[in-house]
């Protein structure tokens, strides 16, 4: 049976200043006025949702995913009726709670024992259901001593662990949960995970928004994947994720090409120098530029330089660097032992880094050209970018390299 | 849209005890803030009929006063109460972006506490009312009834102008603009009758007529203006109708605009 239904959903909203008061509608309207469109967008408009369709079963574990803005919030606010869609249905069967915002109910000035019955019936409880949970949600939030304080005295971990006791106390038989889970101390995290659990075997359908990537993945069945209001990848953590990870990616790198580009401008003022790197290619085998790399397949570097003056002894280094600033690898031709006795006019070098093993992520490779003691480099070179695509591998991965590894068990 | 806040009643007087508590905690004078107000509107009206009882050339007498008292109480509950729901969805802002309930119980609970100072006010001048010998008669059962009149209208109101006051934030100025003059539009410190026929101005005014009766079973004894009495019932079921479906119809529309 589907618990959540969502049909062909559309949601339109306004960017910019609006009218909001008397003084500035009055004049308008005297002006002619747009008649109202429910399918066409003005230019303050845009779409946060745009056609958005699945279904939820009973006892399912539905993680939805996506950037910043790609309208994952919209969705669990129309879920839980703050706001209606623009077009489109929505249907929803048995009692639907969100653990969203768990404080938002809260005044500071009462004492904590009656928030938990303010904040409680906010979120639709009656106060008889609070009474007979009164003694579970004080003990959830282990905060016994201070139930009778104004909640402006607490701490900010009591205040949040407080309201998130009250909301996990609730049984529902839809659970909207949006990155709340990283709430107080270890100690309180260990116990919300439990909880989780819990509500996961009692057979509570839940909706997850999060971008923790491993928590999406060990307890979510499906997925959804939203970018810019589209649902654009829909099946198993296993293949959305990498998916998701991609377009992040991808995002990175834009971004990173961005910054080498304003951050180059800024330093052209001494391209003077006497070497000059003209032309770097990124390539596998074949000699063809190429972005996007696989894990473990092999990095080979072209470099054309240009060389003003004749160099003696001259040190060629290449760094590999992750987006996040991370240095990944180095080498140079000193340590190597490859000596180059001199360069003067055009040339190049190859430099093959082999099966790097690098995990997905955006990098950029840092080229520079020394002087033979590594004291003045005569040129720098890093707005090479690359990108090391995800595929079939699970979560977030936070580690530089992923070795091949071979398990085996022995005795 | 009646159900749905039937459902959701606790949280009604969870958001009532709170706009309570609040009041009651914050304020150093504790329960004696439900009668301050009444008691300088009480003063002020004393000075009105001091005014006027020297003009006339004939005394003050007690009744008059008393009929201030009277009329001030329930005229500072409709102040407060359209004062606190005019600012109950916007102030509350954090709640409607954030959280679904009916949103009809943010101006309903501060009518609400209104009503809980009228309550507390009532009772000190009941008291008074008794040691004055004023005395009581079979007409003094009009007012619970005038007293659900009063609330009905006042609920309704309250809720058209929060939702108003949602969309257009100068709402509440132009509402506090007319709220305190408009004690001089309303007999309050003096009767309606003294206009002879100009009266029907004033009690077209719901509020007038509600006080006007009033006025007349606790203090005159006598069986109120059949009239004006239903008028009153009328337009207060119809405003209460009237704002509660506005309330309704705009509701959907408060997250994305507040």
């Amino acid at each position: 049976m589907n618990v959540i239904e969502f049909n062909g959903v559309w949601k339109k909203f306004r960017k910019g200043e609006r009218f909001n008061s008397l003084r500035d509608r009055i004049p308008n309207l005297l002006r002619k006025k747009n008649p109202a469109n429910n399918g066409m967008l003005n230019d303050k408009e845009f779409w946060a949702l745009k056609n958005v369709s699945f279904q939820v079963k009973n006892g399912d574990v539905l993680g939805l995913i996506g950037a910043n803005g790609a309208g994952k919030s919209t969705a669990l606010k129309l879920l839980s009726r703050i706001m209606n869609p623009t077009k489109g249905e929505i249907k929803i069967e048995g009692r639907l709670s969100a653990l969203i915002e768990v404080t938002a109910g809260f005044h500071n000035e009462l004492t904590g024992r009656e928030n938990i019955y303010l904040n409680g019936t906010i979120m639709g409880m009656t106060k008889k259901e609070i009474d007979s949970k009164f003694d579970k949600i004080v003990d959830f939030s282990g905060i016994a001593e201070f139930i009778d304080t104004p909640v402006k005295r607490y701490s900010s971990g009591m205040y949040s662990r407080l309201g998130f006791s009250v909301a996990a106390h609730m049984d529902p038989d839809i659970l909207l949960v949006d990155e709340v889970l990283a709430v107080g101390d270890i100690a309180f995290q260990a116990k919300c995970a439990q909880k989780m659990r819990e509500l996961l075997n009692s057979g509570t359908t839940i909706m997850l928004v999060s971008h923790n990537l491993p928590l999406i993945q060990n307890l979510c069945k499906r997925v959804i994947l939203l970018n810019k209001g589209e649902i654009i990848k829909e099946g198993t953590p296993d293949e959305v994720i990498p998916y998701y990870q991609n377009i992040v990616y991808g995002k990175q790198e834009e971004e990173l090409k961005k910054r080498i580009l304003s951050d180059s401008d800024k330093v052209a003022i001494n391209t003077d120098s006497l070497v000059n790197i003209s032309d770097v290619l990124l390539y596998n085998g074949e000699l063809k530029h190429k972005t996007e790399f696989r894990i473990g397949e092999p990095i080979s570097i072209k470099l054309n330089y240009e060389a003003k003056e004749r160099i003696e002894n001259p040190i060629f280094t290449i760094d590999v660097i992750r987006a996040d600033g991370v240095l990944c690898c180095s080498s140079n031709t000193k340590d190597d032992n490859f000596a180059i006795a001199s360069i003067d006019g055009r040339g190049a070098i190859d430099i093959n880094l082999g099966n790097l093993n690098l995990a997905p992520a955006t990098y950029f490779a840092k080229i520079s050209i020394w002087d033979k003691e590594m004291v003045h480099p005569y040129v720098i070179r890093k707005n090479d970018v690359f990108r090391i695509q995800a595929g079939g591998c699970s979560g977030e991965i936070k580690a530089v390299f992923i070795p091949e590894v071979k398990w085996k068990t022995t005795t | 849209m009646f159900k749905e806040v039937i459902k959701y009643r606790d949280l009604l007087f969870m958001l009532t005890l709170r706009d309570i508590r609040i009041r009651y905690k914050q304020a150093a004078m504790g329960f004696l803030w439900a009668i301050f107000m009444p008691i300088v509107a009480i003063l002020a009206g004393i000075i009105v009929k001091k005014v006027m009882a020297v003009m006339s050339g004939k005394p003050i007498d007690s009744s008059g006063i008393l009929a201030i008292a009277i009329k001030v109480i329930p005229w500072t509950f409709f102040v407060s109460s359209i004062k606190f729901s005019v600012q109950s969805l916007v102030g509350n802002a954090n709640l409607v972006t954030k959280i679904y309930f009916p949103r009809e119980v943010l101006p309903l609970a501060s009518i609400f506490a209104c009503l809980f100072d009228l309550l507390i006010a009532g009772i000190a001048l009941a008291v008074i009312l008794i040691f004055t010998h004023i005395g009581a008669t079979v007409y003094l059962l009009w007012l619970p009834v005038l007293l659900i009149f009063l609330v009905l209208f006042t609920a309704g109101l309250g809720l058209f102008l929060a939702s108003a006051n949602l969309f257009y934030r100068d709402i509440k100025y132009v509402v506090e603009i007319i709220l305190m003059f408009g004690i001089f539009f309303t007999p309050v410190f003096y009767d309606a009758n003294m206009f002879g026929n100009w009266q029907t101005l004033l009690l077209i005014n719901p509020i007038g007529s509600i006080l006007e009766a009033i006025n007349s079973i606790v203090i005159l004894h006598k069986m109120p203006n059949t009239f004006w009495l239903a008028y009153a019932g009328i337009t207060s079921f119809a405003v209460f109708i009237l704002g509660m479906e506005v309330f309704h119809k705009s509701e959907p529309l408060f997250a994305e605009n507040i």
